[in-house]
């Protein structure tokens, strides 16, 4: 084989100050904007590259859907608003809680595989691997809501939303995805395994978005669960978005979720950051 | 002083200690590397190499010591380091999902090449590592002795005055690790400094300039391989006499400095300089007073020699480390 490498020669007195052609003419907030983008684009090349999983993380909530609707829907009493129109809200709150914990998986990957390591030895912004994974979340959920809820109207979902409520719903939907994505984060960095770290996430996600509003209304619930179920996040969000779709009453549903999503960001990543720093293999 | 000391060496470790909970991996390390050299740092499994290597390259944070690499300090200047350092760990930490070159130019761009001069340096190295027919592909495909020269290219493309390499050639097959080997030579011959760490005595011995016996944490030896194997004894010509009756008149016939000799087990030790004008000499000897023999062999000392001088046990090649690359799903 050929090996003809062309480094620079290194002599002693250019030590240093060797042009390596590194361009060092903008700010440190240019660089690790930079860093983000280099590395967002690597995790959405993730998507594109490994569509399994894309279409894994789509299908299942159709099927789930499907389920809900034509097999345990006829059970379930709705009160004014279809079983249908019910659904879909939960159903898009359990694919999105379920596909923000895909960057768990990505980072505890990383660290198996010694990326993380060979980012950490880099002249970058600690964080950008993670952002970039987190972002790809918001590409992937993005795509994945879209198709489930096209795939709904064929169902007999009917919508009420108009454009302004339609923006809103999809910024909660990002929002809570953001959310989620650094918990998931901070999983994937504690996490022994890869395998453990699917275990974890659905522990998490599990309890939250069936023990909530998305599939049945809490007052047919026991008490003890309806308290639960009436109060942990999931529901509000659920509720908020319910409620922007189909016109049922949005009550402090929406400002609740903003506070839980943001209260949890705020101290999400700055757990995600140290334990970056912290781990290693 | 600081400055002092960067003129001369590379690399530059003075009284280095770290300790997981209640394990002293590194007990006063100190080390240095001249610029454009490179040094292997030799020790079995345990004995604290990759600990180095990984504060050496800012991943770990060392309990006490005073720690330069190319003239920054590895914990007050650490984003220095890293502009000038190239990590190629012992994992072959490339992206699986990416075509080869597209790790190659994230890298560059990660390192804050310009677009232009990533792609041109992924191109660069891709033919230069032998990887351009399988450039599109993504690394999953790629062979384990393809992945790690991948995993150094990467380690490359910001043209590093400083490369670490820790253990790049465990648990590659004997081929890849030749080519590897001479992927090494050339950086070398580039002017890189270079850190190796190896269990392997053969590949110190090949490639370093100086070698570094580590052991629990110190270093316990440093020469060159040369000076090394003489610290334990020069190169001889080891006989065993056929027959026990021809035995002492073998003996007083070869007769010279730093002979030695076991009766009971037939053997003479003759100190040589390991020519074939010394062998034929013996040889000689030997037919023209009919001496029959069961075996002869000229025995060099090698890194093991040294090894086992040293620490009074053998280097263990461990190969259970080996990772398993290709066990992607």
């Amino acid at each position: 084989m050929k090996v003809q490498l062309n480094l620079l020669q290194v002599p002693n007195s250019m030590k240093n100050t060797i042009n390596r052609k590194i361009d060092q003419s903008h700010g440190r907030l240019y660089y690790a904007l930079l860093d983000i983008w280099v590395l967002v684009l690597r995790s959405i090349r993730h998507i594109t590259k490994n569509p399994d999983q894309l279409l894994g993380s789509t299908i299942q909530p159709i099927m789930f859907m499907l389920l809900f609707r034509y097999v345990f829907g006829g059970a379930i009493n709705t009160g004014g608003v279809s079983y249908v129109n019910f659904l879909v809200a939960g159903i898009l709150v359990q694919t999105l809680a379920f596909g923000a914990l895909t960057t768990s998986l990505s980072v505890a990957t990383d660290i198996k595989r010694g990326i993380v390591d060979r980012f950490r030895s880099l002249p970058i912004l600690n964080s950008a691997v993670i952002t970039g994974h987190v972002v790809a979340d918001l590409v992937r959920n993005f795509i994945s809501s879209i198709v489930l809820i096209i795939t709904a109207l064929f169902i007999g979902f009917r919508p009420e939303a108009d454009v302004r409520e339609w923006v809103m719903i999809f910024a909660l939907a990002l929002l809570f995805t953001f959310s989620v994505s650094w918990i998931a984060a901070i999983m994937g960095l504690l996490a022994k395994s890869v395998e453990s770290v699917q275990w974890m996430g659905f522990f998490f996600v599990f309890p939250l978005t069936f023990a909530s509003a998305a599939f049945v209304p809490t007052d047919s619930m026991p008490w003890f669960l309806r308290v639960f179920a009436e109060n942990q996040p999931i529901t509000h969000i659920i509720e908020a978005i319910r409620a922007l779709m189909v016109g049922t009453s949005i009550g402090n549903h929406g400002w609740i979720s903003l506070v839980w999503c943001v209260s949890s960001l705020v101290i999400s990543i700055p757990i995600t950051a140290y334990l970056f720093r912290k781990r290693s293999m | 002083m600081k400055n002092d000391i960067t003129e001369k060496s590379a690399i530059h470790i003075r009284g280095l200690k770290k300790t997981f909970g209640n394990v002293k991996v590194l007990e006063g390390l100190n080390l240095s590397v001249q610029r454009g050299t490179m040094l292997a740092l030799l020790g079995p499994n345990g004995a604290g190499k990759t600990t180095t290597v990984r504060i050496l390259s800012t991943l770990l944070t060392p309990d006490e010591g005073e720690i330069y690499v190319n003239g920054f300090d590895v914990v007050q200047e650490a984003e220095q380091v890293r502009h000038n350092i190239g990590l190629t760990g012992q994992f072959a930490a490339v992206d699986e999902f990416l075509t080869g070159r597209e790790n190659l130019v994230m890298m560059g761009r990660l390192y804050h090449l310009s677009k232009a001069e990533s792609v041109r340096r992924a191109e660069e190295l891709l033919e230069q590592f032998d990887i351009t027919p399988a450039a599109d592909r993504p690394t999953k495909t790629y062979s384990g002795g393809m992945r790690r020269r991948l995993d150094l290219a990467l380690s490359l493309i910001a043209h590093p005055p400083i490369i670490f390499l820790d253990e790049p050639t465990t648990g590659l097959d004997p081929r890849s690790r030749l080519t590897m080997w001479g992927i090494i030579e050339n950086l070398m011959k580039e002017g890189a400094t270079i850190l190796l760490t190896t269990q392997y005595l053969e590949e110190a011995d090949k490639l370093a300039d100086q070698i570094a016996v580590l052991d629990h944490g110190k270093i316990i030896a440093i020469g060159t391989a040369d000076e090394l194997k003489a610290t334990v004894g020069s190169e001889h010509i080891h006989i065993v006499i056929e027959k026990i009756s021809d035995f002492d008149k073998a003996l007083t016939m070869l007769a010279r400095d730093g002979l030695q000799s076991n009766k009971e087990e037939r053997e003479i030790r003759v100190a040589t300089d390991g020519s074939v004008r010394a062998v034929k000499e013996i040889l000689d000897i030997l037919y023209s007073e009919q001496i029959e023999i069961d075996a002869m062999s000229v025995h060099k000392p090698t890194l093991d020699d040294v090894f086992l001088e040293l620490t009074g046990r053998e280097i263990e090649g461990d190969e259970s480390t080996t990772e398993s690359t290709s066990s992607s799903k």
